[in-house]
């Protein structure tokens, strides 16, 4: 078991590792991140003058050690556009972000779960052919424009719901459903495939042959099995959310760590681009860790397969 | 029919029969409406210059700003499903961004899928260290959202749309390359290889053999499951302005430019290249769902 | 001729008094008559007949070894009796008749009354046959607390009972376990203690032992016979090892295709196999220590959703007659008390009245 969680860390922090320099290197092949901030009409004194301010003048090797070093004191830099630290910009729209992505991974399971069982429990009947559809849909509809569908709908036409910022409830409904739509369907996907899993399992078959009453069977001995790896989903899912909505955190002006990336973006931020796409390949290398042990712990039968 | 035979039929009559009767078989069997689709698109695309009524990217003589359809008030039949901001025919410009749609789609899957089984080949056959980097890159890579990774790299990279099928491409080839190396994993143990190793082929000759076709099946299901995802991913860049650049014709951008007034209630501009998106992914999502059934029905959870 | 005699199964079958003879009397406990269950595929358009008019009938404390080639419908006639077939299966005729009721013209709520209570089955694997999130005490006490409705302190006394019963050591501490602390053999005992936990008067059990290591095998065979012993249960035993059938059984009923080929009381069966098929499976069970090659039985299983015309096995059989190509073979009841689905034993010492006509 300890061998377990030690190699997993470890492969962990490989991981890591090559995403920071893969992000490190990408920003620094890509053309002189100095000259693209700089103004057109700046001497080249002033550039060197600048990239001595910045510490981009030493040599390529040094320039990751001392990110990497700053990365470990939990300092990403600092941000060229508002002179401040990433991490304090970054920890003050974090919140905003969770905040989404928790709402957006409520109506995914509040949308998903239930399809996906009664579909399972009726499986190829018209309810099935419903939720098959709908799984569908979910693919199939980006969720920017479903958002922009959205707005169209509720905040032009019908008046109900403001169309942009951060607020009360009626701010995060149509950013969380634009969001999370996406993964209902996967969540859909998951607890049919699951559910249909479990209920041709043996100790399915053995509970019916007991001869209990089918909703004891299917909401008692199915229903946890199959809901394990649902939650499980839904807890990775969360955290990929709050890190990937940046199209939804434009189109709503929602003032989370995804239009953060974008601001970066269009100001030539990149110490901002680099430390906030730094550390969603943190998060989530972070939350698969966690579930990985997690999961280990719970089922035995984990521990012994790999 | 069953799903069983179905392989063993189609070896049976690649022989026979060659492969144009196999494709046209195919297509027949294909579901329908995502064929059509799709084939009416591809038309669309490839004929575009002369489909399209008027030029994409100006303004069309005589008509105004913000036009409504044909049916609405103030709609005219020369504009069909309106105009934009500009004054340009919004057909015209959903017509020819039906062009860099499918060329990103099938370009950046094309990209994805050949960097990916050739990873996932390499790491599932050769195995020791090589396997070990691959996979390692290949967790790092997966660790990040793919729409953050792509919206990074194009935001460095800068805006084209053959920068953005390289950005694709480069983001999405660590899927396959999990699920070709676990493939191949199997494969190393089957016999045939087994034997052609004994009989002193090349590792070289192993994989172009018996590994490759073994696993083109699967590379094919992935990749029609993936144009979609692709297809969505460049809307998306060129929605952020990250990916296509104007005045080109590109769904995402129609959408992105669209934004601005869509307080204004103008929502043709809107709604139309969302639907064109919608149901591309869709036939997509439908044909590849098909081709998995058909081909490999292992790979359902994908 | 006698290819497999009892002297060539591991085990002889050792028959003491039992109480099943004495009970014998009182009627069977089960009579299965003519049941036939078709799988319907393809919207209906393809019917595989997987138990084709099968009939048998067992008495109190009675063990029949149920026997056949995987895929021969031996699972889908236990499931049948319990009336839990797949979706796509149903009973097309024939009667289930368990205790003077017919369980084939009954509810699935009646069945369900009667299902871990009256009838209790054991499935094969125990490694999945327990549910990995419940205790082993819920899992034991769900017959009692659902059919007898036992509550609290009796339910808990009644599980620690079962579970002493299958030979769990300190069941007051294991019931709190989960099946992932248990062995194999273990999880095997307590699905026994689960089939034990309604108070059956009929067990079936669909190959519990396959998956089991020899000596714990052995160990769990004796506890259900001396289970047997005590309770009177009756027993279906489903298997492929016809070792396992010499030492448990009291008949034996073999099974090829969906047909019941062959039936007979288990010292007749050994000694003189009147089907060609039986006696091909007699020649199959491998001998200690022999260095003589494993006789397989030659030709391909047959296909449940293409059968030959004529008896299912002649492609396969070394005696086949020319009739057996083009004319099913009904029942042919012998003397010694077997019954024998063949042409070959057509005349041979038939008992009278019960001549063998094939239905179309």
């Amino acid at each position: 078991m300890l061998e377990f969680v030690v190699r997993r860390v470890l492969y962990s922090i490989v991981t890591l590792f090559i995403l920071s320099a893969t992000i490190f290197l990408v920003v620094r092949f890509t053309g002189d991140p100095v000259a693209l901030m700089a103004e057109a009409s700046a001497r080249p004194e002033d550039l060197d003058r600048i990239r001595q301010q910045w510490g981009l003048d030493r040599s390529w090797p040094v320039q990751y050690l001392t990110f990497m070093q700053n990365a470990f004191k939990g300092e990403l830099g600092k941000s060229f556009n508002y002179r401040l630290p990433v991490s304090e910009l970054y920890f003050q729209r974090l919140p905003n972000s969770l905040t989404l992505g928790l709402v957006a991974t409520l109506i995914s399971l509040l949308i998903g779960v239930p399809a996906g069982i009664i579909s399972a429990v009726k499986v190829n009947s018209w309810w099935d052919n419903v939720a098959k559809g709908v799984a569908l849909l979910g693919l199939s509809i980006p969720g920017f424009w479903l958002g922009l569908v959205l707005i169209l709908v509720f905040s032009v036409w019908l008046r109900w719901l403001p169309t942009s910022g951060a607020g009360d409830w009626r701010h995060v409904v149509m950013p969380a459903l634009a969001l999370g739509w996406y993964f209902a369907a996967s969540m859909l996907r998951l607890t049919r495939s699951s559910m249909l899993e479990v209920l041709g399992s043996e100790y399915i078959k053995l509970a019916r042959l007991k001869g209990l009453p089918d909703v004891v069977v299917i909401a008692m001995h199915a229903f946890k099995n199959a809901l394990i790896p649902v939650f499980t989903l839904a807890g990775v899912n969360m955290v990929v959310m709050v890190n990937a909505a940046v199209i939804i955190e434009v189109i709503f002006a929602w003032p989370g760590i995804g239009r953060l990336l974008y601001e970066g973006i269009f100001q030539r931020d990149f110490p901002l681009v680099q430390g906030v796409v730094i550390m969603a390949g943190f998060m989530i290398v972070a939350i698969n860790l966690v579930v990985d042990i997690l999961y280990a712990f719970i089922d035995p039968r984990i521990r012994l397969t790999r | 029919m069953a799903t069983i035979p179905a392989n063993t039929r189609l070896a049976s009559e690649r022989a026979a029969a060659g492969r144009l009767r196999l494709v046209i078989k195919a297509v027949r069997e294909a579901p329908q409406a995502a064929v059509v689709i799709l084939g009416g698109l591809m038309l669309v695309a490839i004929f575009a210059d002369l489909i399209a009524p008027h030029d994409p990217t100006l303004p069309v003589q005589g008509a105004k700003v913000f036009d409504p359809p044909f049916w609405m008030e103030g709609g005219r039949a020369m504009t069909l499903l309106g105009t934009d901001f500009q004054g340009r025919d919004i057909l015209s410009r959903l017509i020819h961004g039906a062009r860099v749609s499918l060329i990103v789609g099938l370009m950046g899957t094309l990209v994805a899928g050949s960097i990916g089984t050739a990873m996932g080949i390499l790491a599932g056959y050769v195995g020791g260290w090589v396997d070990q980097i691959i996979m390692r890159v290949t967790d790092a890579w997966l660790a990040l959202p793919a729409i953050v990774f792509a919206i990074f790299l194009a935001a460095m990279v800068g805006p084209s749309m053959w920068n953005i099928i390289v950005i694709l491409g480069a983001v999405y080839w660590t899927r396959y390359a999990r699920v070709i190396r676990g493939e191949v994993l199997t494969l190393r143990e089957r016999e045939f290889v087994k034997l052609a190793e004994i009989a002193g082929a090349s590792k070289l000759r192993v994989i172009k053999r018996h590994i490759l076709p073994n696993v083109m099946n699967t590379a094919t299901v992935l990749a029609s499951l993936t144009v979609g995802v692709v297809i969505i991913a460049e809307a998306s860049l060129s929605f952020l302005g990250v990916g296509v650049p104007p005045p080109q014709p590109a769904w995402g951008l129609m959408l992105s430019e669209a934004r601005s007034t869509l307080m204004a209630g103008q929502w043709w501009l809107t709604v139309f290249p969302g639907l064109c998106i919608l149901l591309v992914v869709l036939a997509t999502q439908l044909f590849g769902d098909w081709l998995r059934v058909r081909l490999d029905p292992q790979l359902r959870n994908l | 001729m006698n290819v497999g005699g009892p002297d060539m199964a591991p085990h002889t079958p050792q028959r003491s008094s039992r109480p099943g003879e004495a009970a014998a009397r009182l009627g069977p406990v089960l009579e299965v008559s003519d049941l036939q269950t078709h799988f319907f595929s393809f919207g209906g358009s393809r019917v595989v007949k997987a138990v084709d008019r099968v009939s048998f009938t067992l008495h109190e404390g009675e063990t029949l070894g149920l026997v056949g080639e995987s895929g021969s419908g031996k699972t889908t006639t236990c499931l049948s009796i319990v009336g839990l077939l797949p979706r796509a299966a149903r009973i097309v005729g024939g009667s289930v008749v368990f205790e003077g009721e017919d369980l084939t013209r009954k509810s699935q709520r009646e069945l369900r009354r009667i299902r871990g209570r009256r009838i209790a089955v054991i499935l094969q694997d125990p490694m999945v046959s327990l549910n990995p999130l419940f205790t082993i005490f819920r899992q034991v006490a769900e017959p009692a607390f659902f059919h007898q409705h036992l509550r609290g302190r009796s339910l808990r006394e009644r599980v620690q009972h079962l579970l002493r019963v299958v030979r769990i050591p300190s069941p007051e501490w294991r019931m709190r376990e989960y099946p992932h602390q248990m062995s194999g053999g273990m999880r095997q005992r307590i699905v026994g203690a689960i089939a034990l936990a309604g108070g059956p008067s009929l067990v079936i059990a669909d190959e519990p032992t396959t998956n089991l290591d020899v000596t714990i095998q052995a160990q769990y065979l004796d506890l259900l016979k001396d289970i047997q012993r005590e309770t009177g249960v009756a027993l279906i035993f489903v298997t492929h090892n016809l070792g396992i059938v010499a030492k448990m059984c009291d008949k034996v009923a073999v099974m090829y295709a969906g047909k019941l080929i062959e039936r007979a009381p288990v010292r007749e069966l050994f000694d003189d196999p009147k089907h060609p098929y039986t006696r091909a499976l007699l020649g199959a069970v491998p001998k200690l220590g022999s260095k003589e090659p494993l006789y397989s039985i030659a030709g391909q299983p047959p296909n449940l959703a293409n059968l030959p015309a004529g008896c299912s096995f002649h492609p396969r059989c070394p005696e086949a007659l020319p009739r057996c190509v083009s004319e099913e073979p009904g029942d042919f009841h012998l003397g010694d008390g077997s019954v024998a689905r063949c042409w070959l034993v057509e005349g041979k010492n038939e008992a009278g009245a019960h001549r063998g006509r094939a239905r179309s």
